[in-house]
């Protein structure tokens, strides 16, 4: 009896992809609350377009950028506590017993993580395409933001899962994420970096990758193709994910030593 | 004789941080046979089970499983076992068949074959009809009935069953342990199976290990164990509280009294049964009232209570306080 690679990835991708679409609880939220925060700020920061140098004057097109990767957050958090789950129900016992490869259960938990936040960027293009927001770099670049989106799930799918090896549980992951919604609200999520006056937030939104991930998606959005947005962000998501993944690796090996 | 089904144990040992939750153990279970390993909670069973499965590495000696050694040639072992272990680790959200479908395909059975063989095991465990509705609406025995359909998806040689039956009703209970000894009986499968109820390792094994603090206290057929112990008991309840000191007394003239005996008064009889007719006629003579008299014939609790000078039946619970969950190195810790 064998099964290739592909099989086993395709098939803890299902589960992780049937999973989140029997659970609505889990999969609206990451849909929901990031278009209501957007509808929030854009209703009460509009005025902010008459700055001198703020790159746009719809405010909604300048936040639509926020819910990609605040979606991503969210996949952290679903990806964490659901290999938690697993294993704290001894789920991944169960599949530890099997002839499943690790490398296989990590691609297939994040190949089901990646398909839930293409889902989510579609949803929040349409969103805006629905409220008028233009985007500037055109089909392409619209294509580009699906890719980036899953380039983003797949970084902070793995970051979930990597904490969810190492905690072995579902709460500790809960209690984690409002630790990474600070690294969304130090960025340049509602103002552009350039015009944060206060020095000390400037600094830490300058120093924060979130800000170059909000970036280099509002940059498609609103600008055009901007080759160093683009490059920031593709550089930040690029190191995310090699570092997540070799991270969240690490931990399955030791978790799944037998 | 098939070898590739045996298990051979040899002086295991499991250690937790400061605590030994596995002794030193040696066992052999024969190909096709059930084995029962019975002992209280945190006597080391769940521990041992995740060291034969491969999923806990053991802190010292040896262990071969299907013929292969659990530390060296795991892949070889869990292709040859498969395992149903304390809790029934099933996902919620998916339906029996997702389950089946996803071990099937796991596990490596070929495309055409996964469907027929989920149907198949589907009713095998009597769980066809309820098959596409989602495992947490499941009751207790069907959870532990497609956790025993799981462990068979790809014709395992030997199968652990890790505590199978505990907080299934006897309903349950019996469809579940008639489906184990098919298994083994007509199925050839090799059973290890844990358990803390008597009356389980009675009914189901072959041969019974007795283990308690890490340690193998007792190893033989029920019969051959209950056979060591020999004597019947005979236990009395007063009629009234004052007559306790007297019944005691008159009792002890029969044999010598049994430990652990907490709600009557229970001495092991020195002439087997033929023991029961004196001592109704020692009470009748002191006119002393029982309201119960009792022969009772040697039980594997009974068998414990000799080696340990405890009852099994409770006597774990203040252990478990002090024992490391019996996690493997994927889930519990």
């Amino acid at each position: 009896m064998s099964v290739t690679l592909a099989e086993q990835v395709g098939a803890v991708a299902r589960r992780s992809v049937t999973r989140t679409l029997r659970q609505p609880a889990s999969a609206i939220p990451p849909l929901i609350f990031p278009t209501m925060l957007m509808a929030v700020n854009s209703a009460g920061l509009k005025a902010s377009t008459r700055l001198p140098g703020f790159p746009t004057h719809s405010f909604l097109a300048f936040a639509l950028a926020v819910p990609f990767i605040q979606g991503a957050l969210f996949s952290t958090m679903n990806a964490g506590t659901d290999l938690a789950r697993d294993i704290q129900t001894g789920f991944l016992n169960r599949l530890s017993l099997t002839s499943l490869r690790g490398s296989a259960l990590l691609a297939g938990q994040l190949a089901g993580i990646v398909t839930l936040g293409l889902f989510q960027a579609l949803f929040y293009i349409l969103v805006g395409l629905v409220v008028g927001v233009h985007f500037a770099a055109g089909v392409g670049g619209i294509a580009v933001l699906f890719g980036f989106a899953a380039l983003v799930s797949l970084g902070f799918g793995a970051l979930g899962s990597f904490l969810a090896l190492r905690t072995g549980s579902g709460e500790a992951i809960q209690g984690l994420f409002p630790l990474l919604f600070v690294f969304l609200f130090i960025s340049s999520f509602n103002t552009p970096r350039n015009l944060i006056g206060v020095h000390w937030f400037r600094v830490a939104a300058t120093v924060n990758p979130v800000s170059y991930l909000i970036e280099c998606v509002r940059s498609l959005i609103i600008l055009g193709w901007d080759g160093e947005a683009l490059a920031l962000g593709f550089g930040v998501a690029t190191t995310i994910v090699i570092v997540a993944v070799a991270l969240a690796t690490w931990a399955l090996r030791r978790r799944m030593a037998r | 004789m098939d070898a590739d089904n045996s298990i051979v144990v040899e002086g295991l040992v499991r250690d937790f941080k400061t605590l030994r939750a596995v002794d030193g153990i040696d066992l052999r279970v024969e190909p096709g046979e059930i084995y029962g390993f019975l002992g209280p909670n945190g006597a080391g069973k769940s521990t041992t089970v995740l060291m034969l499965t491969t999923l806990l590495p053991p802190s010292a000696g040896k262990a071969r499983v299907a013929g292969h050694d659990v530390v060296h040639e795991g892949p070889q072992v869990r292709g040859a076992i498969g395992a149903a272990l304390q809790e029934a680790a099933l996902d919620p959200l998916l339906t029996g068949r997702d389950h089946l479908r996803l071990q099937a395909t796991l596990q490596g059975l070929p495309r055409e074959e996964r469907q027929s063989r989920t149907a198949e095991l589907l009713e095998r465990v009597g769980l066809s009809e309820a098959a596409d509705r989602k495992v947490k609406g499941y009751s207790g025995g069907m959870k532990r009935r497609l956790d025993l359909a799981l462990a068979l998806v790809h014709r395992p040689r030997i199968i652990f069953l890790d505590e199978p039956t505990t907080g299934l009703d006897i309903q349950s209970r019996t469809a579940l342990w008639a489906e184990v000894a098919r298994l083994a009986h007509d199925d050839g499968v090799t059973v290890f199976l844990t358990t803390q109820y008597l009356e389980e390792a009675d009914v189901l094994a072959d041969r019974v290990g007795i283990i308690d603090h890490g340690h193998i206290v007792a190893e033989g057929t029920p019969a051959a164990l209950k056979a060591e112990i020999g004597r019947p008991s005979v236990h009395a309840s007063p009629l009234s509280d004052g007559d306790g000191e007297r019944v005691a007394a008159v009792l002890s003239r029969f044999g010598e009294p049994v430990s652990g005996a907490v709600r009557d008064i229970a001495v092991r009889l020195r002439d087997g049964n033929a023991g029961l007719a004196e001592v109704v006629r020692a009470l009748d003579a002191e006119s002393l009232t029982v309201a119960d008299l009792e022969l009772r014939q040697p039980t594997l609790d009974d068998v414990f209570l000799a080696k340990t000078g405890r009852s099994l039946e409770g006597s774990g619970e203040e252990e478990e306080a002090a024992a490391p969950q019996g996690g493997g190195r994927a889930g519990r810790r």
